[in-house]
């Protein structure tokens, strides 16, 4: 992977431009597949495994990582945590990027993906979550694009609408955070329906207050190992502001996650008392659900605080990665691995090749969209004609 | 014109609860919706079926369903444990018990819930609880989420997997189109054991009770589908515990829209009052970085003052000293004209 890519006249044929074409060609193969075949040809997914890695990673865990925008955009225009403004762009970017990829994915899993408006246009079931869920992701998508919107503004050079879009800030942060709160609730309120389906240490009334709670450590998270990754491939692109503030945000992110993570321990905990469900710590998913939180929650949250303390951004760099890890264990775990544990395994679900390689392709989408948007417009740096213009 | 205040808000109560209780059933609350009244449903009496699987073969002929892989009278089949599939609305498998000589035998289908988890979790209102008791679907609305598949308790509805653009949920309609004819569901009219009995469900349930209480030992004394997941509009009897013919014992008496009412009823909350505090939040930080911008400017304007009376005080000082200075020099000089102009005088006079 080379930033000389980047420059029109050097090759094409960078690694990561073969990589990342290989990987689309294989996910173009697989679309014609599934639309041509039906999900029986491209996937594991059967009448009793209805949900697998599509929803699983591409929806639950797409979502839950794309929350650094809402996170970091109501640090900085909410709370007033002005000393971290460098890292809302990127985040918002990730965000909006996340969103629009998780409803991509959802054309892959659905029946009839042109009929994913029905539910808004045709006929409302409002008794659903998932109807919640819809709603949400749709709007929040809406409100991410706009707040995206400045910095392809600045970079097309129209001033007067991007004026405009940025006096919407305060009002879309807003809306943002309450479409978030409701929809990264709503994705764990989905599996309140299956408590005969979901183990009970993972099934509990609190769900959707784990997913929210979860999703806030998903975000923080993020950002800091985006920004890690960022700061390895992305350099050149960043401006004295961004690369000054950079140590401070990854400082200032690392404490909210640490403190989040332990009171996302303390009701998990709550949550297995609540249930009384500890004669279940014995069992083989016990020992998983321990390593969950143990591993995942209790150790994130223990090498953050001491990676705060000694100044170590290495140690939270890489305690970021656990914490994200934890959340895709999370939410796996909730949709795939405790789901259905009363079937025998014959009857069980494991992905299908063709389903990692789509999920793959999407993830890689991601990827290339976001080199093209960094490279060009203004996201590590702030544009010269707007500078103290926010 | 008079109205008294008990009418009205005799007519307040009832708007309200005309509007509330609608078509959907009301969750939450107090309310323990038992189904609409002089509604059907079938009782499957297991300890009477003897596994011919001759509603396997009227299902799939009433409902035009695509032909099987072995044909229905190859009971070989009965062997393997089988479910509901987008080609069979019905299966028929047989259970081995510990208690009993010879097998035993249970028809699955849809159980057509009074309160039914699939309609309670699709987004589109594709299910429909209908006054008759059947359970239908309608896939011209349907997105094909396979939500519904999630949330069936019984694992019924099956999907058209193979289906590349057109798939459908697949599942029993209790021949909602032969009843509402005053037809027989097509398994119903075709066994000949009669281990199906379909009626209103408020008789068959006094059916299978009197059956219990004829027969204390031929049946356990519960009939399923009563309360399991709020109750059914299908009913079963059976000669062993519940749990040793495939059926789930554990599913509690909550209806599904009831698990997910807390969740639903939040969002609105978080709609309202999230801005509030949020908005809150946003004037505090905001008071906060005014008030240290003031403290700031005051203690600013506090220190060029001081730093200014210094100034002040010196120059005055500076001045004083000055013209102090210059009035000594003044008199000096003064001094000096007087005393030369006196000597001058006295060089005069003398």
């Amino acid at each position: 992977m080379s930033d000389k890519a980047t420059t029109a006249d050097k090759t094409l044929f960078t690694p990561f431009n073969v990589v990342a074409g290989f990987i689309i060609i294989i996910g173009t193969v697989i679309t014609i597949l599934r639309f041509t075949g039906g999900l029986a040809a491209v996937t594991n997914l059967s009448d009793n495994n209805p949900w697998g890695l599509w929803i699983g990673f591409d929806l639950l865990v797409g979502v839950a990582l794309a929350a650094g925008g809402f996170v970091t955009s109501a640090a900085v225009y909410l709370f007033g945590m002005k000393k971290y403004h460098s890292a809302v762009r990127p985040a918002v970017l990730t965000g909006f990027l996340g969103y629009a990829l998780v409803v991509f994915a959802l054309h892959y899993d659905v029946g009839r993906p042109w009929r994913l408006p029905y539910p808004f246009i045709i006929q409302s079931g409002t008794t659903s979550l998932l109807f919640e869920v819809g709603a949400c992701v749709a709007l929040y998508l809406t409100v991410l694009f706009l707040e995206f919107t400045p910095a392809p503004l600045e970079w097309l050079g129209l001033k007067k609408i991007r004026a405009l879009a940025v006096k919407m800030t305060l009002v879309l942060t807003i809306f943002g955070v309450v479409l978030s709160t409701l929809h990264q609730s709503s994705l764990g309120a989905l599996f309140l329906i299956v408590p005969s389906k979901l183990h009970p240490l993972w099934y509990s009334p609190y769900l959707p207050v784990y997913f929210f709670i979860s999703s806030i450590i998903a975000g923080l998270s993020m950002v800091i190992f985006e920004s890690t990754l960022s700061h390895h491939y992305f350099t050149d692109k960043m401006d004295e502001a961004h690369l000054s503030e950079n140590e401070g945000v990854t400082l200032g992110f690392a404490k909210a996650a640490s403190f989040v993570l332990a009171g996302y321990f303390i009701i998990k905990i709550i949550g297995i008392s609540f249930s009384d469900n500890w004669y279940l710590l014995g069992t083989s998913y016990g020992i998983w659900f321990l390593v969950e939180i143990l591993g995942f929650v209790a150790l994130p949250s223990f090498l953050y605080a001491v990676g705060i303390r000694d100044k170590n951004l290495k140690l939270i760099k890489w305690t970021s990665l656990l914490a994200v890890l934890g959340i895709i264990l999370n939410r796996l775990n909730v949709s795939l691995i405790a789901f259905n544990w009363h079937l025998p395994s014959s009857e069980r679900y494991f992905p299908h090749w063709m389903e990692i390689a789509i999920s793959v392709f999407i993830v890689t989408i991601g990827i290339v969209v976001f080199r093209f948007i960094v490279t060009r417009m203004p996201i590590f740096y702030e544009h010269p004609e707007y500078k103290d213009n926010h | 014109m008079s109205i008294s205040r008990r009418k009205f808000l005799g007519w307040i109560g009832a708007a309200g609860a005309g509007s509330a209780i609608g078509n959907t059933a009301l969750a939450g609350g107090n309310k323990h919706f038992t189904g609409y009244p002089g509604s059907y449903a079938v009782l499957h009496d297991t300890v009477l079926c003897v596994g011919c699987r001759l509603c396997e073969a009227a299902c799939n002929k009433v409902n035009e369903l695509p032909a099987p892989d072995e044909p229905f009278t190859d009971l070989a089949v009965l062997n393997k444990k089988r479910r509901t599939t987008a080609k069979t609305y019905t299966v028929v498998n047989k259970y081995e018990s510990a208690g009993k000589k010879g097998p035993l035998f249970r028809k699955i289908q849809c159980n057509h819930c009074l309160e039914p988890a699939c309609s309670s979790a699709c987004f589109v209102r594709a299910f429909k609880k209908t006054e008759t008791g059947a359970v239908t679907y309608d896939p011209t609305v349907c997105v094909g989420c396979r939500y519904c598949m999630v949330a069936c308790p019984f694992e019924i509805p099956a999907y058209e997997y193979d289906e590349p653009l057109t798939p459908r949920i697949m599942k029993c309609t209790m021949c909602y189109s032969r009843i509402t004819k005053g037809q027989l569901p097509g398994c119903v009219e075709s066994c000949p054991k009669e281990a199906l009995t379909f009626g209103k469900r408020e008789d068959l349930l006094k059916i299978a009770r009197a059956r219990i209480r004829k027969y204390p030992d031929r049946y356990v004394d519960h009939i399923y589908g009563e309360s399991e997941m709020g109750g059914t509009s299908w009913l079963y009897l059976s000669g062993v515990p519940f749990s040793e013919i495939g059926m789930r014992e554990d599913l509690g008496v909550t209806p599904a829209p009831d698990l997910t009412s807390g969740a639903l009823a939040v969002v609105p909350m978080v709609v309202g009052l999230w801005p509030v505090l949020l908005t809150g939040i946003y004037a505090i930080s905001k008071r906060k970085e005014k008030i240290a911008e003031q403290e700031l400017n005051e203690a600013v304007q506090h220190a060029t003052d001081e730093v200014k009376e210094k100034a002040e005080a010196k120059l005055s000082e500076a001045l004083a000293k000055a013209q102090k200075e210059k009035d000594a020099a003044v008199e000096k000089a003064v001094k000096k004209a007087l005393e030369e102009a006196a000597k001058s005088q006295a060089k005069e006079d003398s």
